[in-house]
């Protein structure tokens, strides 16, 4: 208060008065009340920015999380005439910076155009054989760029669109180019020389590679060239080397063939809704495995494989979409199966274009209509009437985030595409999913992997699984110590060991868990996994011993007995239980040579559980050790708290102390309890360091003691690093995170206003 | 029996039990980790065994013991050993064999069967090296430009070769001095010179400006070329010097090897060592452990720049947290409308403090780092993009993010300080005619003052020890330039740290030699564990005397 009290004059000296003159005590005033509200809005901006900060964390998490929940969402550009009006399409491509279309058509033609404007920049036309037309056209991946047109002679020409980039004056200039990767001279396919009607190709990378051509005569035979090329070094030349085979007639009319990348499957689509699937890893031998009704009675108006070749999409008269693979059986035996189904069309579906690096694809119908699905998450994420009229051909750009398609009256509408996150879906991240090559549905955690055709698997189960199960065993280890020690400490023991006990269990809770995970990882798995019998006969036979102990100290002569006063069994139970430890210890290998063979682990194995060094039971007993403190220092709070003349009554009414506890203490303090075992169950979930390095981290969904687990934190911890930002994977964990801090801040929230409520009710009594 | 259990009394004995159990626990870990953290600096002697395979062949080996070990003959024979039939239990022993460029196994298990008895011989000298870890052998010769001046027969052998030592010592400190000093300057300064130049491609000053500006720089990197090239020689002729010296050593199994004193750290022979000796060495060992840097990817040598990170990075933490922690723990209690609202906050705002500390880290990535520091890198530091600068992990965000995490703590516990201040002492001044702010800064305040204390300390120690946010937002395995250094603006808060608790993550899990690795993460772990009981000890003397204050006050 050195403010209000400026230089008085010396008592005595002066006559006027001592205070300061009215106008100087008017400014001194106006100064503090200036400050005091200085101070007011100081603090207040600060505790409200706090407080923002705070919430910040949890707004910035939905933000981040928000984008996975959303659809697709399709912003039509420009509408123009396709440039060859005059053919018709049979395929429409777009190519990777949405800069050029490609309109191939049934003469034989590729033509590229202005994907903005409709104008066309460049045409080639195939090498059509004199005398000849085109009939048949079939694409391969569209990755590849491949594709093949089949001739009215019997042959066919492989043909390769491509784009050359330069950056003449750093200003991207995309030129296309046609090329024949089997040279320019078509390929004889049928011998016979009949047209080919329905055409197929694809190109095998991996292995020997070669491309096979399947193809449907006009007379209905079904024939499989396999075309290898050897390039002449010197020359240049190509030298083509091709077979021919002719496979098992195809029983009905074929409408569309599809060859998978690995070459060893063939699947026709016949006109009733039919496929029949051919084993060709052999040319020679192919035969007809099996003939599904694809369409449910329908017929199947489109159908494409999705990026990978593995699965196949379906779309019927009807509008029903389904997604197909081969499943592998117990016989070893593979067999096309139904996989998923979409949401319906409700018109004939007309075209298909699959996504170049995700499992999803556009769909347009005969209705004008335009979908946009994703396989394996089984999600629809648009599904819009775009035009008035039919629409014929549909395709998306590489990196999704353009679309083309086409009307019956050769119309090309060009439209922006937001869709990235359409793999994440409360399904694919909660329930099982089926994946490409696993012959059931099944929880899956592999976020990457070393090759580019893989799909990343999405589920949170056996995350969320492995959290639960850490926390279940720390739990399981932690709340009998905690709760029973936080009894006897609030109770029993003497204040003298009471001060030096709660100081120190409270100092664990301090302790940095890398440190506990470090010891669980490198010194405690390696010491459990070389004493097996030891860890199970102590914490087995344990309290047996302290019982035993109990029962013959009460037996021995008062002398003895009375040297040590109520309140210190604690410290007499320390050297037993080290005494017992070490014996437990000593006595191991012999157990292990009398009772398993020598070596309890092995036995473990012969007899068919899988032990895992890092695993549970380590997991369990470390960040038991994290928890207890927790649970133990608000326990014994709750305990110590109880109103004196409760137990003091119930003692008075010729209870014994241990009845007292039952009757008295424990229902008054059981809430108390319980909160602390739930912020124990709340630091359990959200413990990373000490599961990162006390488990093998392996994503598996059980609940065996013997093997490791990841957890939702761990999981974090290990991949955020790692991650592209922005990408499904990072939302991901985001979410992840989101679910932590959710659930920790619901139990934690639970477990205080249990306090608080148990802080009234003490008041009261 | 049943009277005895019907009493009850057995059951208390079982709670004692656990309690016992829980101090076992604690006092076990906590003393697991000073045995070993200390006894990794006891120079340990080196025996020599000579081992006779149930073939009927014999090898000497030459090493320090690391542990031994019991096991059951079944798991010996499944590991490959030959056991007699008649043998149930077999001791084995695991030998530090060193010589990683000689043999490549650092760690052998050596079953007790068929040693010979353990020898000590004093001529045994342990060489510690900067690059493959220690070599254990018997001198020989040491030589000078390759003629021997000294032979272990000589009484001058000792003194010359420590001088030898020392010199290569030296001169290595002179290296290390003129790469990091006078050529990390050369390198700060012409990277800064880049930085300006790319300014001026950005940000095109006048025609005139311009020239002149790039005259200067291209005078200033000519002249930053000329000194390198002065200090290139100068280095180059240290390091012929440092080639000077050899020491001819001979290995367990008979093998000459020459070792340059160049790459020595040290020579010791602890078998000559008397216990005065070796208590010596054991301190030297100590200090330099908490005073170098890492060598043999952090599994050798010091922490010195993990010590140093976190301190640094905690005291950054601190700067931040105490004035808005305390702020708002003022705002709660003291300004704040004390209705369901504020409830609601402060519950949330202790919840936070349950949260697990991984989504903390996770928030400052995506916000800190990725948002923040993208935004502050596009207009500050557009120069050096592609580079990010603070749109990367670093000692800021990770500063920031455990000043987040541990705001709850400081909040809590001087909300708990102010709660305990008499109501009288505030009603005491403002009856005086003290405005609130008076009041709160000249009373309440100085008497909170140990409470927040209290609060600041418990936060370091939390911080000290969280590790799983700082792998996120800016702590490495190896930061090649510490935080704090000579260069302006001294204070580098976009450089990436090294932290005690990560160094013990990746020394012991990430590192290629996990057994060599072990005995530094016991160490460096001994080092945390030490600074976070004392940070909590001050911390629970300090709220007790705190207690006491007030008890008397309130009365």
């Amino acid at each position: 208060m050195t403010d209000t009290s400026p230089d008085l004059p010396a008592p005595g000296k002066s006559s006027k008065s001592l205070l300061p003159d009215h106008d100087r005590r008017q400014a001194l005033r106006r100064k503090r009340m200036r400050r005091d509200k200085m101070s007011r809005w100081g603090i207040t901006a600060a505790g409200y920015g706090v407080v923002l900060a705070l919430a910040t964390i949890f707004i910035y998490l939905f933000y981040e999380v928000a984008p996975i929940l959303r659809g697709a969402a399709v912003t039509p550009q420009d509408s123009y005439t396709i440039p060859d009006t005059g053919a018709q399409t049979v395929q429409l491509l777009l190519d990777r910076y949405e800069e050029l279309g490609i309109q191939y058509t049934d003469r034989g033609e590729a033509v590229f155009f202005n994907a903005n404007t409709g104008v066309e920049s460049q045409r080639f036309a195939m090498p059509v054989p004199a005398g000849a037309r085109v009939t048949s056209f079939g694409s391969a991946e569209t990755i590849s760029n491949t594709a093949a047109f089949g001739f009215s002679n019997g042959e066919a020409i492989v043909a390769r669109h491509d784009f050359q980039i330069t950056f003449p004056n750093d200003i991207r200039r995309i030129n296309p180019q046609m090329t024949y990767p089997l040279g320019e001279a078509p390929i004889v396919i049928d011998e016979q020389g009949s047209a080919l009607r329905l055409i197929a190709v694809e190109n095998m990378q991996r292995g020997a590679g070669g491309t096979a051509v399947a193809a449907v005569t006009e007379d209905g035979r079904l024939l499989l060239a396999n075309i290898t090329t050897r390039t002449n070094l010197l020359s240049g030349a190509v030298q083509v080397n091709r077979s021919v085979n002719t496979l098992p007639a195809v029983p009905g009319r074929a409408q569309k063939l599809l060859l998978d990348k690995s070459l060893d499957n063939l699947f026709v689509l016949d006109d009733r809704g039919q496929v029949h699937y051919y084993d060709i890893s052999t040319p020679a031998q192919a035969r007809l495995v099996q003939s599904v009704d694809v369409g449910g009675g329908s017929r199947v108006t489109a159908a494409e494989f999705l990026v990978g070749a593995v699965s196949i999409v379906f779309g019927t008269e009807q509008g029903e979409l389904s997604q197909w693979f081969l499943v592998r059986d117990a016989q070893n035996q593979y067999g096309l199966e139904e996989v998923r189904q979409f949401n319906s069309h409700g018109a004939a579906i007309t075209s298909i274009a699959p996504e170049y690096t995700r499992k999803g694809f556009v769909v347009v119908d005969a209705a004008g209509q335009l979908g946009i699905h994703y396989a394996t998450s089984a999600r629809t994420l648009f599904l819009e009437s775009v035009a008035e009229r039919p629409l014929q051909q549909v395709a998306i750009s590489q990196i999704n985030t353009g679309l083309l398609w086409l009307n019956d009256q050769g119309q090309v509408v060009s439209a922006d595409l937001w869709n990235e996150h359409p793999q994440l879906s409360w399904d694919a991240l909660w329930n099982k999913v089926w994946y490409e090559g696993r012959a059931d549905p099944e929880y899956i955690w592999q976020s990457s992997s070393g090759s580019d055709e893989f799909e990343s698997k999405f589920s949170l189960m056996p995350l969320t699984v492995g959290t639960l199960k850490a926390a279940f065993y720390a739990m399981l280890f932690a709340m009998p110590l905690a709760i029973a020690g936080a009894i006897y400490t609030a109770y029993f023991m003497t204040p003298k060991l009471r001060g030096v006990v709660k100081p120190s269990i409270e100092i664990m809770e301090a302790l940095p868990t890398v440190i506990l995970g470090f010891l669980a990882g490198l010194w405690l798995a390696p010491f459990v996994e070389d004493h097996l019998p030891a860890i199970f006969s102590f914490f087995v036979l344990m309290p047996l011993m302290m019982l035993l102990f109990a029962y013959v100290w009460g037996r021995l002569p008062g002398a003895i007995r009375n040297r040590v006063p109520d309140g210190w069994e604690a410290a007499l139970m320390v050297p037993l239980i080290l005494l017992f430890g070490t014996v437990c210890i000593q006595l191991s290998p012999w157990v292990e040579i009398w009772f398993f063979d020598g070596s309890m682990r092995q036995w473990f194995t012969d007899i068919g559980i899988t032990y895992d060094q890092r695993n549970a039971l380590i997991v369990g007993i470390a960040m038991g050790f994290a928890v207890i403190p927790t649970i133990f220092s608000i326990a014994e709070d709750a305990v110590f708290t109880v109103p004196r003349h409760l137990t003091q009554g119930s003692l008075a009414l010729g209870a014994t102390r241990w009845q007292t506890v039952m009757g008295v203490v424990l229902p008054t303090a059981s809430p108390g309890i319980f909160s602390a075992v739930m912020m124990g169950f709340g630091r359990a979930v959200g413990e990373t360091m000490i599961v990162l390095m006390a488990t093998g981290n392996s994503p598996v969904v059980n609940f065996n003691i013997f093997e490791g687990m990841r957890t939702l934190s761990a999981n974090i911890a290990v991949e955020l690093p790692e991650t592209a930002v922005g990408s499904s994977h990072f939302r991901v964990l985001f979410l992840a995170a989101l679910v932590l801090l959710a659930l920790t801040f619901v139990v934690n929230t639970i477990a205080e206003i249990i306090r608080q409520r148990l802080r009234q009710r003490y008041s009261n009594l | 029996m049943r009277q005895w259990f019907k009493s009850g009394t057995p059951w208390i004995w079982l709670n004692g039990g656990a309690v016992a159990m829980c101090m076992i626990m604690v006092i076990g870990l906590i003393g697991l980790i000073a045995v070993r953290g200390f006894s990794h600096f006891w120079p340990a002697d080196v025996a020599v065994v000579e081992i006779t395979s149930p073939g009927g062949e014999q090898t000497t080996i030459m090493g320090e013991l690391v542990r031994s070990q019991v096991i059951s003959a079944a798991v010996a024979r499944d590991s490959g050993e030959t056991v007699p039939d008649d043998i149930d239990l077999v001791t084995r022993h695991l030998f530090k064999l060193g010589n990683r460029d000689q043999t490549g196994r650092d760690f052998v298990w050596y079953l007790e069967l068929g040693m010979s008895p353990w020898q000590y011989p004093d001529d045994v000298f342990v060489i510690e090296r900067r690059e493959w870890g220690n070599f254990y052998g018997q001198p020989l010769a040491l030589l000078r430009e390759g003629n021997v001046v000294s032979t272990p027969g000589d009484a001058d052998f000792w003194p010359q070769l420590q001088d030898a030592v020392d010199r290569s010592l030296a001169l290595f400190r002179e290296i290390r001095r003129l790469e990091r000093g006078e050529i990390g300057r050369i390198n700060t300064g012409i990277e800064r010179l880049r930085l300006d130049e790319r300014n001026l491609e950005l940000n095109p000053p006048p025609a005139d400006v311009e020239a002149r500006e790039r005259a200067r720089i291209a005078e200033a990197t000519a002249r930053f070329e000329a000194d390198y090239a002065v200090l290139r020689e100068e280095l180059d002729a240290i390091y012929q010097s440092t080639r000077r010296d050899t020491l001819r050593m001979q290995t367990a199994d008979g093998t000459e090897v020459d070792i340059t004193l160049a790459t020595i750290v040290r020579v010791t022979a602890p078998n000559a060592m008397s216990v005065f000796d070796k208590l010596v060495q054991y301190v030297e060992r100590l200090w330099e452990f908490l005073t170098d840097e890492p060598r043999e990817a952090n599994t050798e040598g010091g922490i010195f720049p993990a010590i140093f990170g976190t301190v640094v990075m905690v005291m950054v933490m601190s700067i931040i947290v105490t004035p808005f922690g305390i702020l708002a723990a003022i705002y709660l209690r003291e300004y704040a409308r004390q209705g369901t609202m504020t409830r609601i906050i402060r519950i949330s705002v202790y919840n936070l403090a349950g949260v697990p500390s991984i989504v903390y880290g996770v928030f400052g990535l995506g916000f800190f780092v990725y948002f923040l520091g993208g935004n502050i890198d596009q207009l500050f530091y557009e120069a050096s993009l592609p580079a990010p600068t603070f749109g990367t992990p670093g000692l800021f965000w990770a500063s920031l993010t455990l000043a987040l995490l541990t705001l709850p703590i400081v909040i809590v516990s001087t909300e708990e300080g102010l709660a305990r201040i008499p109501s009288t002492i505030r009603q005491g001044s403002l009856a005086l005619g003290a405005t609130k702010s008076e009041t709160l800064w000249k009373v309440i305040v100085p008497l909170a003052t140990p409470a927040m204390m209290t609060g600041l300390i418990l936060a370091i120690a939390r911080a000290a020890g969280e590790v799983a946010p700082l792998m996120l937002v800016g702590v490495v395995k190896l930061a090649p330039t510490l935080p704090v250094d000579g260069t302006f603006p001294y204070i580098h808060l976009e450089r990436k740290i090294m932290h005690l608790g990560f160094h013990i993550y990746d020394v012991g899990f990430q590192s290629p030699n996990v057994e060599a690795a072990r005995p530094l993460v016991y160490a460096t772990a001994l080092v945390l564990v030490m600074l976070i009981v004392i940070l909590n000890l001050t911390a629970i003397s300090i709220r007790n005397h705190l207690r006491e204050r007030y008890r008397s006050a309130g009365d």
